[in-house]
């Protein structure tokens, strides 16, 4: 199929709009063939994943998109960058990257992005109506949009973000289209115990179970219970898009495009069937970990970015189970969380037990921690995923309590009842 | 000369066109480059990945699809103008993601890694080690 473009968007093409605005539409033209799209959509917001620095390129894009004039058509928000701007001295880098990462976030701000500086924009500064033509990166945000929200995006990344967030428009192909949004294949939850299933644990072991086994077919969840919550819903999405590439996934009778199984698989029959036993969830968990239970350094918590809600649920339990001095207890989260926080005096109450708040940011895609070695506990699948590659210390993972009373112990605490 | 040998000419998709010729390295299972490949070193430093710790530097990569993070695109920016990404990337399936990161290196820098998916059960026929070329216009694999 050739790619036919509307006279606006050949004018963007030619230059018209000036030479940042035709970079910017030559990437979605490009990306509109490579996946064999016949004409561009328009999009109603963006978020841009592309302010996280990894490396001069970046900048060289940014720095190439700003000299040539180019600004956002669309409200666009910011993913995390490689600072946190409210508390700067927690970059452990070197200076120049920390310069250089702090004038990429400047740049997107600079082309007309909102400096929100989140990687869970749903949540509380951007939620895009069911239905709605987006553009999104950011994997947990995407899935998160298109499978809670019931917002279209493709599974868009750095780059292509900001480029359709200057034009305005994206490829007609993909997750933009009704027809490729029916669901392939069936996880059926059996036996699995009431404890775990109303469990926060349950979102990310079951999101890590539900990538592994998907690939790239779109899943389709039945027997999570009603009234699930949001972030839960969260953290199964963030776990499925780190080992799969799961960019939506429906939940029989809760999430907005499957009010039934019926309706979740558009008519037709899934592909594929995996009934979710508790040993394959306890395996999955057991899959999240690279080493065994023992001693601990760090807890990380907050990826996707920790709530309001996360934070309410945290604060009695650490108040209860301080962390030791010795283990590094740190929650990454947005400012609209810090802003809470510092309302309601949680921020000092933190503080003084030794629980660090970072914002705009997360602990593995920028130097925080001072650990260099050792085993970081969490209870993001998104986490355990990343931070033995991007850290480089070992994992294992527990539930929020779990997280919380072995930071206090100084070693792997386990709930005897949740995994029974 | 061992130029006798019939060379086996597999039919591809050009996400990104280009010539290119190198050594395969041929990956048992996806990798998501952020967090999965270093672009200082190119080498591969997903742990849970088997082929942890390869380097992909000038190699023509082969894998079924990329997996996880979008910002994969940036890592294999980075590698380009670093100098340590793979001479090309040839796929299972299409990978947006994938093909982003090397056009951009063409509009940035002027080079990157044809990206190519290969049709029908060509992939299943590349072997580690094997050399291979992809043509100008990425319409084809050759093994050599």
């Amino acid at each position: 199929m050739s790619l036919h473009l509307r006279d606006d968007e050949r004018a963007m093409l030619a230059g018209e709009a000036g030479e940042g605005t035709a970079l910017a539409m030559r990437i979605v033209a490009r990306m509109a063939e490579v996946c064999g799209a016949g004409e561009l959509l328009a999009i109603e917001s963006a978020h841009v994943d592309g302010c996280l620095y990894h490396g001069p390129s970046g900048l060289d894009f940014a720095q190439r998109l700003v000299d040539g004039g180019a600004r956002v058509r669309v409200p666009t928000t910011l993913n995390v960058g490689a600072l946190d701007l409210l508390h700067p001295g927690h970059f452990r880098g070197a200076p120049e990257v920390a310069e250089r990462a702090r004038r990429l976030m400047a740049a997107y701000v600079e082309l007309g992005c909102q400096p929100t500086w989140t990687c869970a924009p749903y949540q509380y500064v951007q939620r895009p109506p069911r239905g709605s033509q987006i553009a999104w990166a950011e994997s947990n945000a995407i899935v998160f949009a298109n499978s809670v929200l019931g917002a279209r995006s493709e599974r868009y990344g750095d780059f292509i973000d900001v480029c359709a967030a200057i034009t305005g428009r994206v490829p007609a192909a993909g997750l933009h289209l009704q027809e490729n949004r029916r669901g392939e294949i069936l996880f059926r939850l059996r036996g699995v115990g009431e404890n775990l299933l109303h469990a926060d644990v349950l979102g990310p072991v079951l999101g890590y179970l539900v990538g592994e086994r998907s690939g790239r077919r779109i899943p389709v969840i039945e027997g999570l219970p009603a009234g699930i919550s949001e972030d839960v819903l969260k953290a199964l999405g963030a776990a499925a898009a780190s080992s799969g590439a799961v960019a939506l996934f429906h939940a029989a009778g809760i999430t907005p495009e499957a009010p039934t199984l019926e309706a979740a698989f558009g008519g037709r029959r899934p592909r594929a069937v995996v009934d979710v036993t508790p040993q394959l969830l306890r395996a999955a968990r057991d899959r999240l970990a690279t080493t065994a239970d023992g001693a601990i350094d760090v807890v990380a918590l907050g990826s996707p970015h920790f709530s309001i809600a996360e934070f309410a649920r945290l604060l009695p339990l650490v108040e209860a189970h301080p962390p030791r001095p010795e283990v590094e207890f740190v929650v990454c989260t947005h400012r609209v969380a810090v802003a809470w926080l510092e309302r309601h005096g949680h921020l000092a109450t933190l503080a003084e037990l030794g629980v660090e708040v970072v914002a705009d940011t997360c602990v593995v895609v920028t130097p925080i921690l001072r650990a260099k070695t050792g085993t970081l506990m969490t209870n993001s699948g998104k986490f355990a995923h990343y931070a033995p590659g991007n850290v480089g210390l070992e994992v294992v993972f527990g539930s929020l309590e779990e997280c919380v009373r072995s930071a206090h112990h100084g070693r792997v605490w386990r709930d005897p009842e949740l995994w029974r | 000369m061992t130029g006798s040998a019939p060379r086996l000419r597999l039919p591809a998709r050009a996400l990104v066109p280009g010539a290119a010729r190198g050594r395969l390295l041929v990956l048992a299972e996806p990798l998501s480059l952020w967090g999965g490949l270093d672009p200082a070193s190119g080498r591969i430093i997903d742990r849970r990945h088997p082929q942890a710790g390869a380097r992909v530097s000038g190699r023509v990569l082969a894998l079924p699809h990329g997996r996880g993070s979008s910002s994969a695109s940036s890592v294999l920016l980075e590698a380009v103008r670093l100098a340590t990404a793979p001479a090309a990337i040839l796929l299972a399936e299409s990978d947006p993601i994938l093909a982003l990161g090397a056009a951009v290196a063409r509009e940035l820098y002027g080079r990157g890694p044809p990206v190519v998916v290969l049709d029908g059960d060509g992939f299943g026929r590349l072997e580690d080690g094997g050399e291979v070329a992809v043509v100008e216009g990425g319409e084809r694999v050759i093994l050599c």
